[in-house]
């Protein structure tokens, strides 16, 4: 059980609002946080909410449920922050630089006696660290939450599975073949091999930047698993270097490959018994 | 003892698995097949796995050893309907089945089973020519 800290701060917040509001808003400005710091509006539910959670002596225990109001609003202010791209120590500045205006005010009302002083003092410094910390963790949080949402918005973007014609498939691959998007890749080429009933599955790699071992391995994954579905495979896009790359390693790609999407699509329309013609032989010619 | 029905359609064999395949019953099948295929004459072999949900390593080996043993029999073995995760199963495995024929269903089974009787009949006449 925290122990209860008993502290002038929540008498002093409602004696001296105004003025520390103004100074508080100064000191955001000299923070070097200038543009970023928060409105009055904000700065008034701060000093509300700090008066509650210090009149109750709850100094130590930052989650106990008299901070809940604290908690929503600093949550509410660093995913703002976040999201607009502020560095975190400009997200945390805007609680730490409200330690100048309330150490000044302290020193004014209890300056005479020292012990009172510094008692006061640590209480504070405990309390907004711990709330300065508090929101660069949740900055920190919100940023993440941002990469790992970017992240799945790529996987899912970058493996679309498309229907060139009846029995023919293709999925034109983008970026790097890890483990993770090979898997996402099998899944949804084979899914889609069995909802359209194709015999043929074009895998263009115009968009890989590398080949190596692994991805080789990987691309291998994929068209053993069509094959064992009953659908062949077919790679296409292998650009010169990838290819001088294939042969320097020493990686053997046992199916057949096509230099363009355009040799691999017409390979297959004639394996699947179809053949694209000029409609009129006269005009292509002259 | 349940059993795995084995159908003739045409000179062709069709079974369905259509239950949880356990070894014994995957033994049991193999032993069947090899005996009906004698018996019949058969020249196509074609095992439907559409309904099945798990393979491990066991049923992945079996089918390759079945289409292995059906070859010695004359006797042409196409895998049909494969799901996509038993499919990744099988390659996460490092069974590719690389014996074994597939085809995507049941009617693209026999077109490929009909090709590959056709394929071998030319190939004969053409040496009798």
């Amino acid at each position: 059980m925290a122990k209860r800290h008993e502290t002038i701060i929540p008498t002093l917040i409602e004696k001296h609002q105004k003025p520390l509001i103004d100074e508080w808003m100064a000191a955001q400005a000299s923070f070097g946080t200038s543009g970023t710091s928060g409105d009055v509006e904000t700065c008034t539910r701060f000093l509300t909410e700090l008066r509650r959670g210090t009149a109750a002596g709850e100094i130590e225990n930052l989650q106990a449920p008299v901070w809940n109001g604290m908690r929503e609003l600093l949550g509410e202010q660093s995913r703002a922050r976040a999201l607009k791209g502020f560095s975190p120590s400009e997200t945390a500045g805007f609680v730490f630089s409200f330690k100048r205006p309330l150490f000044a005010l302290l020193q004014r009302e209890v300056g005479a006696s020292a012990a009172q002083l510094a008692a006061e003092l640590q209480i504070a410094t405990q309390l907004i660290d711990g709330l300065g910390l508090y929101t660069t963790e949740l900055f920190q949080k919100s940023r993440e939450e941002v990469i790992s949402r970017q992240q799945q918005e790529m996987l899912e973007l970058s493996t679309p599975v498309v229907q060139l014609w009846e029995g023919i498939v293709a999925v034109p691959l983008i970026g790097t073949l890890d483990s993770n998007r090979t898997q996402i890749v099998m899944e949804s080429l084979l899914q889609q091999i069995v909802a359209s009933g194709s015999q043929i599955a074009i895998i263009d790699i115009t968009g890989v930047p590398t080949v190596d071992t692994l991805v080789a391995q990987h691309l291998l994954k994929t068209v053993s698993a069509a094959r064992l579905m009953g659908a062949d495979c077919i790679i296409s896009g292998i650009r010169p270097q990838i290819a001088q790359t294939i042969v320097h390693l020493g990686v053997e790609l046992s199916v057949t490959s096509k230099a363009t999407m355009a040799g691999a699509f017409e390979l297959a329309l004639r394996r699947t018994g179809k053949s694209v013609v000029d409609r009129k032989p006269s005009q292509a010619s002259a | 003892m349940e059993q795995i029905p084995i159908l003739m359609v045409g000179d062709c064999l069709l079974v369905s698995i259509q239950v949880d395949m356990h070894d014994q019953l995957a033994l049991a099948l193999q032993d069947s097949l090899m005996t009906k295929i004698v018996d019949s004459n058969a020249r196509g072999v074609m095992i439907d796995i559409s309904a099945l949900q798990f393979v491990d390593s066991f049923i992945g080996r079996l089918l390759n050893n079945i289409a292995s043993m059906a070859r010695v029999l004359d006797a042409a073995t196409v895998v049909v309907g494969m799901q996509p995760a038993v499919a990744i199963t099988l390659v996460e495995l490092g069974l590719t089945l690389s014996g074994v024929r597939t085809a995507l269903n049941v009617d693209k089974g026999l077109a490929l089973i009909r090709r590959i009787i056709d394929g071998e009949e030319r190939e004969l006449d053409r040496r009798e020519k």
